[in-house]
């Protein structure tokens, strides 16, 4: 990947969504055989470009997720490389069977890009914000999920994707205006989490939108004189089951942070990596507690869910003591 | 004999043949049984296409890629499809008598297998035309002048994903693209009418754009002479086969008993006097 400042600095101002379809273009110079498929998305996906400029291999299937994952394994099976992408909920559940036997029990290998998963379109309603894609789909043999910290690391995990040996989805969560955590070009590995802040009381695991939020939480319990780690776990699938072992080890509390049910995603995750140590450190999982609620703005939701520094500092300092 | 009429009497040994190894490998499965009616259903659309009509090479052959494809969408008539795939050599004799066995290659619907002949894992109803329409899209981009051949039943047709593929299809003009649904009018528990009224199956997939025919689905030679018939325009194809259900049996032809049954010894010997 050949990136420079200024495209990095571009990456993290438009958000995840729009750097994909930016760098779909980029894409393509180094893949002549990409497919992008969509379901009438193209402008929520930022691809309204590369539609108007590669309709040879831009194929808009209209509404209809799940014949969109039965075409792209017919051209995956051609030896395409398919990104498709849709809305989280309809690029995950809404086709999730034809994931299961097409992607999972056949392996045929593509890219999924769900869109605005978590809770950044709340004020749509539960329809269309996803808190259960990571949870489902973890329960598919044979898949890779990540989900990006920001649009830097979109890009990377999209990319990296085009060579795995397994079908990915890339889960985007967070709006145009996320905050950045990567401003420098790093090295990223599928399956490899990274350790963005080093402390030996509290571990934080945290994925996507989530990441920026646990750093915040990370300087405030340094003003309290709590030392916290902060692992950006990009891949939730599969764990990066070394480095919970590592962190764990000696560490006074494990916390998780995920816009995310707090059922099936990176919490369970992590606790079910937990579960080997004898004598494992307690682990709260912040995310969203099993719940539909009334229906807000991305920001309201996170309030509501106590996803804010503020209330996760609070909760740690009564588990801590 | 003329070269039509031995082109014929081969398909038709085709079919008797198919139509043995299915009693066969129904009886093996035993206690387990076997969906014996709607693999019957589709024994004569299967010969035509596996003995007369597809371009077949093994895996490692020259020019593979450019073989015909071929899709089981109502992957539960698995038997028909892996007696045919026995009879061009894809599957072994051993292999096939392993059918729903414990570690099995060959279980009660198809499982991927390329060393098999078998291009996709089908069972869930309902998708196996958006796979087909992946292909056919591929073989046009790739100018590999493949087709694709989808067998679907009638009540598979229930699955709403079957139409999303239905108005898909003719957007990407895949005249390479052909559909053969076996209609013979029964589904799990009951009759079509009376689980769900297909009404009129050829009228609605023409209003969606496609070239549609129906033939009699046990006439060999109507049925070769669809497939031998060029089309000319830029449409999918879909052939609505009036089928049988449990065709070559007296005890099972119409009789949805047999949809998923257990073939005992007694039937079973009165199945072998019954084939040709």
């Amino acid at each position: 990947m050949d990136l420079n400042q200024k495209q990095i600095k571009l990456f993290s101002t438009i958000g995840p969504r729009a750097s994909f379809g930016l760098y779909a273009l980029e894409l393509l110079k180094k893949n002549k055989d990409l497919m992008i498929l969509t379901c009438d998305v193209s402008t929520s996906a930022g691809l309204d470009r590369f539609r108007k400029q590669h309709p040879e291999n831009y194929i808009d299937l209209g509404i209809s997720e799940q014949n969109l994952i039965g075409v792209a394994t017919g051209l995956a099976r051609e030896k395409y490389k398919v990104i498709t992408t849709t809305f989280a909920p309809f690029q995950t559940i809404r086709c999730c069977e034809q994931i299961k036997v097409n992607l999972g029990y056949m392996k045929e290998k593509i890219t999924m890009v769900g869109l605005a998963s978590g809770l950044v379109l709340g004020n749509l309603g539960y329809t269309h914000t996803c808190i259960e894609d990571v949870g489902i789909l973890r329960s598919i043999p044979n898949l890779t999920i990540i989900s990006p910290a920001d649009s830097f690391e979109t890009i990377k995990a999209i990319e990296k994707s085009l060579t795995h040996n397994e079908t990915c989805y890339i889960r985007l969560t967070g709006g145009s205006n996320n905050p950045i955590v990567y401003k420098e070009d790093y090295d990223f590995h599928i399956g490899k989490s990274i350790k963005l802040a080093d402390g030996k009381d509290v571990k934080i695991f945290s994925c996507g939108a989530s990441v920026s939020l646990a750093l915040k939480v990370n300087e405030r319990l340094a003003n309290e004189n709590i030392k916290s780690s902060v692992i950006n776990m990009h891949t939730i699938k599969p764990i990066d089951e070394e480095a919970i072992l590592r962190e764990a080890t000696n560490s006074k509390l494990i916390v998780t942070i995920e816009e995310h049910n707090i059922i099936g995603g990176l919490g369970s995750a992590v606790s079910e990596v937990l579960s080997k140590i004898k004598n494992s450190p307690k682990a709260i999982k912040f995310g969203i507690n099993d719940q539909y609620s009334k229906s807000g703005s991305y920001k309201f939701l996170k309030d509501h869910y106590g996803l804010t520094d503020e209330k996760i500092v609070n909760e740690i300092k009564k588990n801590y003591e | 004999m003329k070269n039509s009429d031995i082109d014929l009497k081969k398909i038709e040994d085709f079919s008797n043949s198919l139509k043995k190894i299915i009693l066969d490998m129904a009886f093996e499965a035993g206690s387990s049984s076997s969906h014996f009616g709607g693999a019957l259903s589709i024994v004569d659309i299967l010969s035509v296409l596996f003995s007369h009509k597809m371009n077949q090479k093994k895996l490692g052959d020259k020019e593979y890629d450019k073989r015909d494809r071929f899709i089981l969408s109502k992957g539960h008539a698995c038997l028909a499809y892996y007696a045919a795939l026995n009879k061009i050599g894809l599957i072994s004799d051993k292999e096939l008598n392993s059918f729903e066995k414990d570690n099995s290659n060959l279980a009660g619907h198809p499982v991927k297998n390329e060393n098999l002949g078998i291009d996709f894992s089908n069972g869930s109803l309902g998708m196996g035309l958006s796979l087909g329409i992946g292909l056919a899209i591929a073989s046009k981009k790739r100018k590999k002048n493949f087709n694709v051949y989808v067998v679907l039943g009638d009540g598979e047709c229930n699955e709403g994903s079957v139409w999303e593929a239905a108005l898909a299809a003719p957007k990407f003009q895949l005249d390479n693209l052909f559909v053969i649904i076996d209609k013979n009018n029964f589904q799990q528990t009951g009759s079509n009418k009376e689980i769900l009224d297909l009404g009129d199956l050829q009228k609605k997939w023409e209003s969606f754009g496609w070239n549609t025919d129906a033939v009699d689905g046990h006439n060999i030679k109507k049925i070769k002479n669809y497939f031998d018939t060029k089309k000319d325009n830029l449409k999918p194809n879909i052939l609505i086969a009036n089928t049988i259900k449990g065709k070559g049996f007296d005890f099972s032809e119409n009789n949805n008993e047999w949809h998923h049954s257990v073939m005992t010894k007694s039937i079973y010997e009165k199945g072998l006097k019954q084939i040709k």
